[in-house]
């Protein structure tokens, strides 16, 4: 069979292409900003289940049940038997709040982070992510930033409860919000740590229940490990290698911390007592962070496109 | 059927679960439960109190459980999970055969991982008292074994079986059993710990909980465990990702 240029008669290609009308987008295209804004939008969504099935909004939703719960009773109890227990402060300190509720919070960073970033790799969306205007940098860093605003909201959304129940059962106002603020940024320190911790764990495997159950085992095990020396070193009157061993898990880390900074109430048996120690809180924090962010920015620069 | 273990089956499981640097984590927990244990004589010398509690609070509670649940779900989620158990289901195999193969392989971890280094981490803490040793050796295997079963049958039923298992361990065992005592009737923590309570006379981590109604509902744990696991198993429905 012969092509129809090869056809005999015919001297010169008479095919004309007709223009009818059809347009290319000429209007103006969005950068890298808004990529990076609405892809930050899509995962803080996708974290709580929004925008996902049915059964994957359960797990989210249902740990930020469980996180407001025990504010919500302690508010109650506040604003029932405040003169009949005569007190003048929340009953648990709001930076000792996350500590209490670890477990929750462990879950939640465990299940989410592998969600976010080991399906991209096992499914291999990122090859669309990367096809798009925005660089690898842009990629890991907006995820990160969706799992941290995601686990902040989550850490945070109890201590706004408690602070403005705390206000209604007429706390001191100046008091409280200077407390309030200050958990606040440790709830904000505690999720980067939280998020890039677990990030990094979960980029290491493209096997999402492996990753959720070596986040666990990271968060898990560690603060176990922590609680464990420093319950014994307070009983063998060793202080200081409970407040070293505080550096090895980012609840008691971010907990010593806001001790160091702000002077909160301490929710581990040995909290930072001198400035060494409480400098010591500061550079782990920001070494744990940055080394993560690293390891993560490594880690992508090896995935083939 | 023969046997009711597989070796082809028993094989194939231990590259699924040590296959790739998969099995680190593995490795991982008792070099840290050796460790601690290591680090809390060093600080408070022979006693015998915080060596029960190191043993409890990091070995029973946390690790053992965290052994289970990777061995058993390293074992048998992958294949659930990427739809390659259809070509084993398709074999001439009988679906206990398949469940058992894979619980030994469990099991073995458990032994390797979990209840020999709580035997070293015993030994490490009071080494003139091998009973104590011995002892958590002895309920992390029974409590190991339990979660095991547990985690199988949770692997067939559900496909987020490793969130769903996690929870179940750390909420129901961990924080409920801490706060509830009457969650000792229905916890296989607190059922190894009255195992441990018989093996180990001097120390006493269980209240109010017969040492025959631990053995019994551990047995029966694993029995109907692993049982209703192969059932599960003989009509199994392969469904997509949420």
């Amino acid at each position: 069979m012969s092509s129809p240029s090869e056809r005999p008669g015919t001297a010169a290609p008479s095919a004309v292409i007709h223009d009818i009308g059809y347009r290319p987008y000429a209007g103006p295209r969005l950068g890298e900003g808004a990529v990076a804004r609405s892809f930050f939008v899509t995962g803080l969504r996708n974290c709580f289940g929004l925008g996902r099935s049915g059964r994957s909004k359960i797990l989210p939703m249902g740990l930020l049940g469980l996180m407001l719960l025990p504010a919500l009773i302690l508010v109650g109890v506040l604003v029932q038997a405040r003169t009949l227990l005569g007190l003048d402060e929340h009953i648990v300190a709001y930076s000792t709040y996350p500590i209490t509720t670890q477990l929750l919070i462990s879950v939640f960073v465990a299940s989410q982070a592998p969600a976010l970033i080991s399906r991209d790799l096992r499914f291999r969306t990122i090859t669309l992510y990367l096809a798009r205007p925005g660089r690898r940098t842009t990629y890991v860093l907006v995820r990160l930033a969706s799992l941290t605003a995601a686990t902040a909201l989550l850490i945070a959304a109890p201590l706004l409860l408690l602070y403005v129940g705390g206000l209604l059962a007429d706390l001191p106002l100046g008091r409280e919000t200077e407390r309030f603020l200050a958990a606040l940024v440790g709830a904000v320190l505690l999720a980067v740590c939280l998020s890039c911790l677990a990030a990094v764990v979960s980029a290491l495997t493209i096997r999402r229940g492996l990753a959720v159950a070596a986040v666990i085992v990271v968060l898990l095990v560690s603060y176990t490990v922590v609680t464990t020396i420093q319950g014994i070193s307070t009983e063998s009157g060793n202080e200081t290698v409970g407040e070293v061993a505080g550096l090895f898990s980012p609840y008691t880390l971010i907990n010593g911390l806001q001790v160091f900074l702000f002077d909160s109430p301490a929710a581990t048996p040995t909290p930072p007592t001198s400035d060494a120690i409480g400098v010591a809180y500061l550079v782990a924090t920001v070494v744990t962070v940055l080394g993560a962010v690293g390891a993560m920015l490594a880690r992508f620069r090896r995935v083939s496109a | 059927m023969t046997s009711p273990v597989s070796p082809t089956i028993v094989r194939l499981g231990v590259r699924s679960v040590f296959g790739r640097r998969r099995g680190i984590l593995l490795f991982l927990l008792p070099l840290v439960l050796v460790g601690l244990a290591v680090l809390v004589r060093v600080l408070v010398g022979d006693d015998l109190e915080a060596a029960s509690d190191t043993l409890y609070g990091l070995g029973l509670v946390v690790i053992v459980p965290l052994v289970a649940l990777l061995a058993t779900t390293g074992v048998l989620a992958p294949e659930i999970d990427d739809g390659s158990i259809a070509y084993l289901l398709a074999k001439p195999i009988s679906r206990h055969t398949i469940v058992v193969s894979k619980l030994v392989v469990a099991a073995s971890c458990v032994l390797l991982f979990a209840a020999v280094p709580m035997l070293i981490a015993g030994l490490v803490l009071a080494l003139d008292d091998p009973q104590l040793g011995a002892g958590f050796a002895l309920g992390s295997l029974a409590g190991g074994l339990a979660y095991c079963a547990v985690f199988a049958l949770l692997s067939v039923m559900t496909r987020h079986a490793v969130v769903v298992g996690l929870i179940y361990m750390l909420i129901w065992e961990g924080l409920l059993g801490g706060l509830l005592d009457g969650v000792r009737w229905l916890s296989v923590t607190r059922w190894a710990g009255a195992i441990i309570d018989q093996v180990t006379a001097e120390i006493n981590l269980v209240e109010g909980l017969g040492t025959v109604y631990a053995v019994v509902a551990t047995v029966i744990v694993v029995v109907a465990g692993t049982w209703l696991t192969g059932r599960k198993l003989r009509a199994f429905n392969l469904t997509g990702d949420e």
